[in-house]
């Protein structure tokens, strides 16, 4: 046994007191009961221990590798987007006692995190205008995932109707959980001019036997939908829920879906101040009614206030525990257990220090920033937008170029970005999704402007 | 007993301490070049007026300082490893490596989006390609996914592959069974039963384990696998392991490996070498990335060759010359279970811990583990905790005591006695599970566990049950040394009290009611403590 520095009792005589009082001379005897088949000959194929100073150096030089701001520009959403992670975030999200604790089991000594993730579900609340909140699913497509499970468990139908304007990756986590319940997801398709879910399509599809719709707002090709209370009462009239994904980076200024009728929203907390990460982790938002039929059904871990025993004091506790795996078992709502509450901590932080008008703020950076670069980009002649529909911070671009191309071509001018929509939409082959948002200057969108028209014009 | 007292703060909740007109945001200006260009000066009026939010949105108005001190102060009322023990069952609270934290504020990391071409990410995919070849060889798989974002996630996915597998065979639905013993975690049945799967329990023998003889009283033409975590969650070692793979192969199913106690192989034993088809690991268990009140996690899936075609999409490979890669062509994938490539922040500190442990570490890792628990179980007091099933066999890295000797004799549970010891500065292990052993008190110390503290949390433990015998009232007072006083949950959950959010403070006649109640509680109650 080697001494490790993680490893206090790895020193020699530490460890040999300790098997003395055991009573024995080999620690091999705690292993006897491992048949010796088992056992591991010759040790583990991978390389030996390296220092602190070692590893830092090692994985820097592997991290090298990679193109990130601020040497270039990033103009990238699609679910994850680029924002401003404030410093009080990052400091908060740090403190010990919060990212070295575990599931608040004893809510007696984590009060801390259990009234953290209690302002987390209400702000969630607010943000989206339902009634209930939980503190975290794994990201926007699980959360989806669950939702369209839950969906079928409230109403016993087997159908979900999903536009084609929402995210095909979150689609396709969709199917995967849908899949082993006998789940039909139904893609109705986006109006090819306006980007748009269309009405009457989902009309024609969305029947009694449908047991949700499902709309983003705005969608993945960025576009604002706006027949939402139509939407919404075709669902009511037929029995059916009203699921709807967002990006909550938009909610300062977008209409909350709880005021259309939404039954579940769904999206991710990542644009809240949340780091990219190269995708993960990210932060699963699910809110609902609170209708005691689907706060029944929901999935996930709920944070409720209450009081001492002695009546002495307010405090905070998990609640509801009887829909959750570790007390229900098979018959759980959900088989979830760890979720993302450091992130919904950070969250919480965040919409704490943008409060109502930072969050107008933002929203207005996010949409003068897009529609200043459609602006030039039309005046330069290219197509944009492609799609017709209002946008928030995604806008399309037609190029002359196929859009599987333009990432390394602009990666030339020190761009990353944009999203080839071709790779998921093969009627789209020749459009791009930029994202934009407060962290760009009007001279970061007049670069990415002039980038862009270079590479198109030369085509 | 030490002396310790946590942090008492009355702390509001922020919307309590907001004030109109405070701000703590800090964003640039609207350029006037912007708003001239796009001919608006409200950004708000390019939103289609139906969709634009006409109802205000209440969230705090507060100033940086007061909500810097706000989560300070939550801080100071919450319990972490970095303060003390936290000795629960199965989690492997374990020290978590400062270094790795460093690295993954690095911007060349955290400023990466995942829709990023492939060539300018080559770094982060190196990294995680050399994570799913170290786990691979750790494990005794052939193949892994690093996509599932919790051991729950991985579950399901290894549920679903069985699923797909067994399909594929040609056995459709009629493979409808999951075996899993009735000492498992709550995941693993919920985990089967959202695939589908029909939960069909095997019952722990005399022993506390899976025998051989127990399996094929379940066994049939109907089992499509067996769920299983190896030592299991008594901390026995399944040591018929061998046998009950072959009984359920021999059937056409297929072995699962819940890795959520892998803490106790590391180095040691390969999951694939005892027959296992697919294993989940729980890196914010053994690979110590931080638990952060409850995630965020990472559940990477391995598993041998003939189901490598089933993992999730997408899988990274090495494309020749050209580097590294995200391979989608996988026509018998389960498909794709979570957003982008995984909780690749959590994955990247798990690479980091590796990194530092090396070979011989992981073995000290797992040889530690084991010691700290057989360690920490020998200074117990027996006459009030009994050790159940298999009692002259060793454990590994975690025991189960049942309280009820202390019940029987002094009343006083398993419940109470995790309250109480939280007035120590400790956390307690986790009680009640696995639901086989009764008043049960499942403790896993972790080799990141100085030998002084084990012995002083076994001081307490015998202390404790020994005021427990002298007046056991003072023990049903825990805790008293907490930031609150026992937490009265059947009211929490309660339809007529449930609160899940601070809307009713917003909503002016509920406040008058709150108020109403406040006035009752200061009443009858002088013991409230003041911040």
């Amino acid at each position: 046994m080697t001494i490790h520095r993680f490893v206090p009792n790895s020193a020699e005589k530490i460890k040999d007191n300790m098997l003395k009082s055991l009573g024995l001379t080999s620690v091999e005897d705690l292993f006897e009961d491992i048949p010796s088949s088992l056992r591991i000959k010759g040790g583990l194929k991978i390389p030996d221990a390296i220092s602190e100073i070692e590893l830092e150096r090692k994985v820097e030089s592997k991290l090298e590798k990679n193109f990130s701001p601020p040497e270039y520009l990033s103009f990238l959403g699609g679910g994850a987007w680029l924002h401003y992670t404030p410093s009080i975030v990052t400091e908060i999200i740090s403190r010990n006692e919060f990212y070295t604790s575990y599931t608040p089991y004893q809510p007696e000594i984590s009060q801390g995190m259990l009234q953290s993730l209690f302002e987390y579900q209400s702000q969630i609340c607010e943000l989206t205008g339902m009634e209930v909140a939980n503190s975290s699913m794994y990201d926007w497509g699980t959360a989806l995932g669950e939702a369209g499970r839950m969906a079928f468990r409230v109403t016993r139908k087997r159908k979900i109707v999903v536009s084609r304007g929402a995210s095909p990756e979150r689609i396709a986590i969709l199917r995967t959980y849908c899949y082993p319940a006998s789940i039909d997801v139904k893609e109705v398709d986006f109006d090819p001019k306006i980007g748009n879910t269309d009405y009457s399509s989902v009309r024609s599809v969305l029947d009694h036997d449908s047991a949700a719709l499902y709309i983003e707002n705005p969608n993945f090709l960025g576009i604002i939908e706006e027949s939402v209370d139509e939407l919404s009462q075709l669902c009511h009239e037929r029995n059916a829920l009203l699921i709807v994904g967002v990006n909550p980076s938009t909610l300062g200024l977008m209409r909350p879906p709880g005021e259309y009728g939404a039954d579940i929203v769904v999206g991710d907390g990542q644009p809240l101040g949340l780091p990219l990460n190269y995708g993960g982790p990210l932060i699963g938002i699910f809110a609902t009614k609170k209708d005691p039929v689907l706060l029944r059904q929901m999935p996930g871990r709920l944070i409720g206030q209450t009081v001492s025993k002695d009546n002495s004091k307010q405090g905070y506790t998990m609640v509801l525990q009887t829909r959750e795996q570790h007390i229900r078992r098979e018959q759980a709502t959900s088989n979830i257990c760890t979720n993302e509450a450091l992130l919904a901590l950070a969250v919480s932080v965040y919409l704490s220090s943008m409060g109502p008008e930072g969050m107008k703020k933002l929203g207005s950076l996010c949409l003068a920033n897009s529609h200043y670069a459609q602006k030039l980009l039309s005046e330069r002649g290219m197509e944009c937008p492609y799609f017709s529909g209002s946008f928030f911070c995604d806008l399309t671009v037609k190029t002359r170029l196929n859009s599987q191309m333009l990432p390394a071509k602009l990666a030339r001018h020190k761009i990353l970005g944009g999203i080839p929509l071709g790779r998921f939409y093969p009627d789209l082959s020749n459009v791009s999704l930029f994202s934009f948002s407060e962290v760009h200057t009007p001279e970061d969108v007049r670069t990415l402007v002039d980038a862009l028209s270079q590479i198109d014009e030369r085509e | 007993m030490k002396k310790y007292h946590q942090a008492s703060w009355n702390e509001p909740l922020l919307i309590e301490m907001s004030k109109s007109g405070r701000q703590a945001f800090s964003l640039p200006e609207l350029k006037p070049e912007v708003l001239s260009a796009i001919n608006e000066d409200r950004p708000e009026n390019l939103i289609p007026e139906k969709m634009r939010r006409k109802t205000d949105l209440l969230l705090p108005e507060v100033s940086e300082p007061e909500i810097v001190r706000h989560y300070v102060r939550l801080s100071q009322m919450n319990f972490g490893i970095d303060l003390g023990m936290y000795p629960l069952g199965s989690c492997t609270m374990k020290y978590n490596p400062k270094v790795s934290e460093r690295i993954a504020k690095n911007p060349k990391f955290s400023g990466l989006h995942p829709y990023q071409d492939e060539q300018t990410v080559q770094g982060i995919l190196e990294i995680l390609y050399e994570l799913q070849s170290l786990l691979c060889e750790i494990t005794g798989m052939s193949a892994f996914s690093l996509s599932p974002a919790a051991g729950a996630q991985g579950e399901f996915v290894g549920a679903l592959i069985i699923r797909n597998f067994l399909n594929d065979c040609g056995y459709s639905s009629k493979k409808d069974e999951m075996l899993v013993p009735d000492s498992a975690h709550g995941t693993n049945p919920a985990s089967a039963a959202m695939t589908g799967f029909k939960v069909v329990k095997i019952p722990s023998s005399e022993g506390g384990i899976v025998t051989a003889e127990a399996v094929k009283k379940v066994i049939s033409e109907r089992t499509a696998g067996m769920m299983l975590t190896v030592p299991n969650t008594l901390g026995i070692f399944e040591r018929e392991i061998g046998e009950v793979s072959s009984i359920v192969h021999d059937a056409g199913g297929l072995m699962y490996y819940d890795g959520a106690n892998m803490n106790a192989l590391l180095g040691r034993v390969k999951p694939g070498e005892m027959g296992f088809d697919i294993v989940h690991l729980n890196v914010h268990k053994t690979f110590a990335t931080p638990h952060g009140g409850g995630g965020p996690g990472a559940g990477p899936v391995g598993v041998v060759d003939k189901l490598s075609e089933y993992l999730p999409v997408p899988v990274i490979v090495r494309k020749g010359g050209e580097g590294y890669g995200f391979d989608y062509n996988r026509p018998r994938s389960i498909g794709r279970i979570k957003s982008f490539y995984g909780n690749v922040g959590v994955l990247l500190r798990a690479y980091c811990y590796i990194l530092s442990l090396g070979k011989d570490g992981l073995k000290t890792v797992s040889e530690q583990a084991v010691l700290a628990s057989n360690y920490l179980l020998s200074k117990l007091d027996r006459r009030y905790y009994s050790l159940r099933y298999s009692t002259d066999q060793p454990r590994k890295h975690e025991f189960v005591v049942s309280a009820s000797p202390l019940k029987r004799k002094t009343g006083v549970s398993a419940g109470d006695i995790s309250k109480a010891i939280l007035d120590s500065g400790n956390h307690s292990p986790t009680v009640y599970f696995p639901l086989i052993v009764d008043e049960a008190l499942m403790i896993e110390p972790t080799e990141t566990e100085p030998v002084e503290f084990l012995d002083q949390y076994a001081t307490i433990l015998n202390e404790l049950a020994e005021r427990a015998n002298q007046s056991p009232e003072s023990i049903l007072k825990a805790p008293e040394r907490t930031s609150i006083s026992r937490i009265d949950e059947y009211r929490a959950s309660h339809p007529g009290s449930l609160v899940l959010n601070w809307r009713y403070l917003l909503d002016g006649a509920k406040k008058k009611k709150d108020d109403d109640n406040k006035g009752k509680r200061n009443g009858s109650s002088n013991s409230r403590k003041d911040s």
